[in-house]
């Protein structure tokens, strides 16, 4: 069992909040994901599980163990960094065996050597074990870095943005093998990220960050479809959610900028004035469609074609699937998923 | 200005197209060329004053000064060396013919003087290697760890230390000889070995803080941080990890300390007497017993120059990497 | 007119070739993307459109005129770097009218085109800022706007957004290639992200290993790709790639899966191929969907959500992934086995040999 929960941990830096009372939980063999922008508070948190910085307040708490007192070698966590976690002056094979050659350790040579092959087996490695780390690609020196934290066998794994320096092919085909390995280990994993594909891939539960602040924690599903807050609408999802200020009047809304007028039953209990979040897929472009629109810009890539409609003043984009044949200046019509609305409201939560 | 490549050949390295055409042959050689002659200039006194150290004692203060002439080693045996004059009535045939005669005794034998032990400055050329060794080596290691200290902990007061650091170097040496003249006096260090060790890694520390400091800096953290997490304590983090890393300052820095003491005059001449001086303040005193022996003078220098001169061409590498690598920062 | 022309160019360092010799036409006011993994060689051949990098062999041609050797001051081009190399001393203001300065243009000509560029990037409000105090688009706005401020016969951008945050990049993206829209200015765009290639060009220089593997729309690229290389690295995930063996009319597949072409694709592969033989499957994941009973089966071992949609990593059989593209609503549990087919007008195929694809005569 490797439980890890964080509980009520803040952080300052001089007059800068890093963290704000951040609690969460990462369950037994669970891939939990910390999304946030740059500065949010993600690789800080890291280093106090760690143990390199010391919690203001707060307890990071190790399967019911108090880590208060802890060095960072007894907490028996693993970390791999963005990048600089190779030492160049040695090999693959010695940086891997870096750590189990730890004085306090006392791991018998040949102990070592076996647990490196497996590790190095798992992750394709072993033809690069004897070359010197600067030899390497940056996806190979990734791919040792875990390495070097697996054979460790740790109770937790630490993950800082290991995969934001790769090219983004590379990025996807190590983030498949990260998660495969992670199931097949079976090893409690907290990785942090900016990168909101990899939060909604990779994680079994993710927690967003921002300025310190965990403002919502659950599975990739809740923070898609049910978003706390305008921060965390725009900041999970691709092409980005659509926002737009509405004045309500009964059940007819008037959208702001936009040429359309929407009107539905029911939706009394809204606030006179609120933010409306529609999905990008969930506009889709219908020759026969309610609201017309004229187009401003077409993103082919590939699979779905973003779309950038001009409404009125203002901008709706919209996800169409395929290639879409369409250029700056036509004119369009389109409908809106009425099913998928997300409201906000003047402080930009949910409603 | 569509000119086509001047080179006519195949440019298999990186540069940029400015950089390969538009020169006319003649431009380039006439820019060498000048080049080479201004530096032949600039080293005349050099290559004058290594010739000088071949003369013989006649040809050194010869007028017209002479070019070329017969080299002869007596200014490097005149300065290692005590001799006393023999004349052919006190006996120098018969020591000339004595079969153990080595090929120094020779040479002053034939200028009519009899070797009779190692001079003086012998004496004063092992205090500099003993002084500018041990302050060396003392200001290296002792800065080694002040630089990873200041650049890995949060020490109070970090800026202002490291400014009062390097404010040392900011006045020469020679306006506080004076005091620490009267204070090495009393304390007894006055003419010591151990004396003048100190104040020199005192002095060098500065150089050797600031530039192994910008060297760390440089080795990113998360190197001995994942050491940390993966069971090391920091020391040894650090020898296993930072030291390999910081050779090339360590290099730098140890030419450098290294310079600066053994070439140093004013506190060797001021603090010490007989017992610890060292070689630079000798030099000139050869000057004045009978007539200026300027062949010896020459030997001298140049005896002096040299070392200095291989330790800083064998380590010539990692001195250009290290007097720029703090500077740019990524 | 601002067409930009290579004609056989080939770059070398030392005995290794960084680029090797590549033809390739663009045509006034088109929006060519160079796209490939690092190392390819697209940086290098940009560099030598600009006159930063010589050529080993080859000309370069800027609207008919041969600037091969031309000094890069005098090819009219603007670069844009990765890291913005914006002045740290200068104002924006400073940075954006440089290089008018230097060109003697007159005062008061500066002042507009500055003010127009400055407008149109929406960067007027920074004209007092130095660079160190912008955010990373910030920088990147300022970047651009001194880049077209010069008014110059063809951009050059050298992974222009790789800097920046991934909410960013998007906006920008958006933001450049409307910029292009109306500017209607020749570009040659770096990237080795193939989701910008594929939003922003109008046409796609697919690179590997110093040579061009494809050059097509994104259309062309995506669904006609030229060999293995392109079919793997456009697309996100890209196409599944799955080794069968043809025979008699039907392609057996790894795991035991059996899959007949039609009858265009049967022709064409006994035609290039012959009969009873090792074939490369193509198909992309959005081509494949889940039906109840068929062929074709695979055990489930990931489920990824991508947001509007999921992504099944499926096991053919033990060494071999394909990936299915998936709406979200419906539970697949790990380790389940399920059918799916693939879409006749969808599928590709390739030579195993020579990894190219079969194409249509």
């Amino acid at each position: 069992m490797s439980e890890l929960i964080l509980q009520n941990i803040s952080k300052t830096f001089g007059s800068i909040t890093a963290l704000d009372e951040v609690s969460f939980t990462v369950n037994d063999n669970e891939f939990f994901v910390l999304l946030g922008p740059t500065g949010a508070g993600k690789s800080t948190t890291l280093r106090v599980i760690c143990g390199l910085e010391k919690p203001d307040s707060g307890h990071v708490i190790f399967d019911g163990e108090v880590s208060d007192d802890l060095t960072p070698a007894d907490r028996d966590v693993a970390i791999v960094f963005q990048q600089y976690s190779l030492y160049p002056t040695m090999s693959v094979y010695d940086n891997m065996a870096f750590p189990l050659r730890a004085p306090g350790r006392k791991v018998p040579e040949d102990q070592i050597r076996k647990s490196i092959e497996q590790a190095a087996e798992k992750l394709r490695i072993t033809h690069l074990l004897t070359r010197k780390t600067v030899q390497l690609s940056g996806g190979e020196m990734q791919r040792v870095s875990i390495g070097r934290a697996i054979v460790r066998r740790p109770r937790v794994f630490l993950m800082d943005e290991p995969l934001s320096n790769l090219d983004a092919k590379l990025r996807e085909s190590l983030r498949a093998e990260l998660k495969h390995l992670q199931k097949v280990e079976g090893v409690t994993t907290l990785y942090v990220t900016h990168d909101q594909i990899e939060a909604l891939t990779m994680a079994d539960r993710i927690g967003v960050l921002n300025r310190g602040k965990l403002i919502q924690v659950g599975t990739p599903e809740d923070i898609y479809d049910r978003p706390a807050n305008i921060f965390v609408a725009k900041l999970v999802g691709t092409p980005r959610i659509n926002l737009l200020a509405v004045e309500r009047q009964n059940d007819s809304w008037n959208i702001t900028g936009l040429e359309i007028n929407i009107n539905l039953a029911g939706t009394n209990d809204l606030p006179e004035s609120f933010m409306l979040g529609i999905r990008p897929e969930d506009v889709s472009l219908n020759p026969s469609g309610e609201y017309p629109g004229e187009i401003e810009l077409s993103e082919p890539l590939g699979v779905e074609t973003i779309v950038h409609i001009k409404s009125g003043t203002a901008e709706i984009t919209c996800l169409a699937h395929g290639l879409v044949q369409l250029k700056h200046g036509d004119t369009v019509r389109f409908d809106i998923n009425k099913n998928h609305l997300h409201y906000f409201d003047e402080q930009g939560n949910r409603i | 200005m569509d000119t086509s490549n001047s080179t006519g050949r195949e440019i298999n390295y990186a540069t940029r197209v400015d950089k390969v055409t538009f020169k006319s042959r003649l431009t380039r050689n006439l820019k060498a060329g000048l080049t080479v002659i201004i530096a032949i200039f600039v080293l005349i006194p050099v290559f004058w004053m290594a010739a000088t150290a071949f003369k013989s004692r006649a040809d050194a203060v010869a007028a017209p000064p002479k070019v070329f002439f017969q080299p002869s080693m007596e200014g490097f045996i005149g300065l290692l060396t005590q001799r006393r004059q023999v004349t052919v009535a006190q006996g120098l045939d018969d020591l000339k013919k004595d079969p153990n005669l080595k090929w120094y005794d020779r040479v002053m034998l034939n200028k009519g003087q009899q070797i009779v032990g190692t001079s003086e400055y012998v004496g004063y050329l092992k205090n500099s290697a003993i002084t500018a060794g041990t302050s060396t080596i003392l200001s290296v290691i002792f800065g080694l760890f002040a630089a990873y200290a200041f650049s890995r902990f949060p020490v109070a007061g970090k800026g202002d230390l490291l400014f009062f650091i390097l404010s040392t170097r900011m006045m020469p040496p020679v306006v506080v000889t004076i005091p620490i003249f009267l204070l090495y006096r009393q304390l007894g260090l006055y003419d010591t070995t151990i004396g003048l060790v100190i104040l020199y890694t005192v002095f060098n520390l500065s150089f050797s803080v600031w530039l192994l400091k910008g060297f760390i800096d440089e080795i990113p953290r998360e190197y001995e941080e994942a050491a940390l997490v993966d069971g090391y304590s920091r020391l040894q983090a650090f020898f296993k990890i930072v030291l390999p890393q910081t050779i090339t300052g360590l290099a730098a820095t140890t030419v450098f300390c290294l310079i600066f003491a053994w070439n140093e005059y004013a506190f060797a001449v001021m603090l010490t007497a007989q017992n610890a001086r060292t070689a630079p303040p000798s030099i000139p005193s050869v000057l004045g017993t009978g007539g200026i022996e300027w062949a010896q003078i020459a030997a001298g220098a140049m005896g002096f120059l040299i070392p200095v001169a291989i330790v800083t061409f064998a380590l010539r590498n990692y001195l250009l990497r290290g007097v720029t690598f703090g500077a740019v920062r990524r | 007119m601002a067409t930009i022309e290579l004609k056989n160019v080939v770059k070398k360092f030392g005995e290794k070739y960084a680029v090797k010799p590549m033809n390739m036409t663009i045509n006034d006011g088109e929006f060519v993307v160079l796209l490939g993994p690092s190392g390819c060689g697209k940086t290098t051949t940009l560099r030598m459109i600009s006159g930063l990098e010589t050529v080993s062999s080859g000309n370069i041609y800027l609207n008919g005129r041969d600037v091969t050797w031309a000094h890069p001051s005098n090819r009219d081009i603007a670069y844009v770097f990765q890291f913005y190399a914006l002045y740290p001393h200068l104002t924006v203001w400073q940075n954006i009218a440089f290089t008018l300065q230097a060109q003697s243009v007159k005062k008061d000509e500066i002042e507009r085109r500055v003010k127009d560029v400055a407008t149109l990037l929406k960067i007027k409000h920074l004209f007092k800022r130095h660079p160190g105090r912008l955010s990373g688009g910030d920088q990147q706005r300022v970047a651009l706007a001194r880049a077209l401020v010069r008014r110059p016969t063809a951009f050059l951008m050298d992974e222009p957004l790789g800097a920046l945050d991934a909410d960013f990049r998007e906006t920008m993206r958006s933001e450049i290639k409307h910029l292009h829209i109306t500017q209607k200015a020749t570009t040659v765009y770096v990237t080795h992200d193939q989701i910008e290639a594929m939003a922003m060009g109008d046409r796609i220089v697919v690179m590997s290993d110093a040579a061009i593997q494809q050059i097509g729309t994104p259309a062309e690229v995506y669904h006609d790709p030229a060999n293995l290389f392109v079919a793997n690295f456009i697309g996100s995930p890209g196409m599944n790639l799955v080794k069968g063996h043809y025979r008699a009319g039907k392609l057996n597949l790894p795991g035991g899966g059996v899959y007949t072409p039609s009858d265009i694709w049967k022709t064409r592969i006994e035609k290039q191929l012959g009969d009873d033989q090792d074939v490369i499957l193509g198909f992309r994941p959005e081509a494949a969907w889940v039906v109840t009973q068929d062929q074709l089966s695979a055990e489930v071992f990931l489920v990824e959500m991508n947001g509007s949609n999921m992504m099944l990593d499926l096991h053919l059989s033990d060494q071999v992934i394909i990936r299915v593209r998936a709406n979200r609503g419906v539970n697949y549990s790990i380790g389940s086995r399920i059918n799916f087919d693939l879409d006749p007008q969808m599928v590709r195929f390739f030579n195993p040999a020579t990894e190219a694809a079969l194409v249509m005569e």
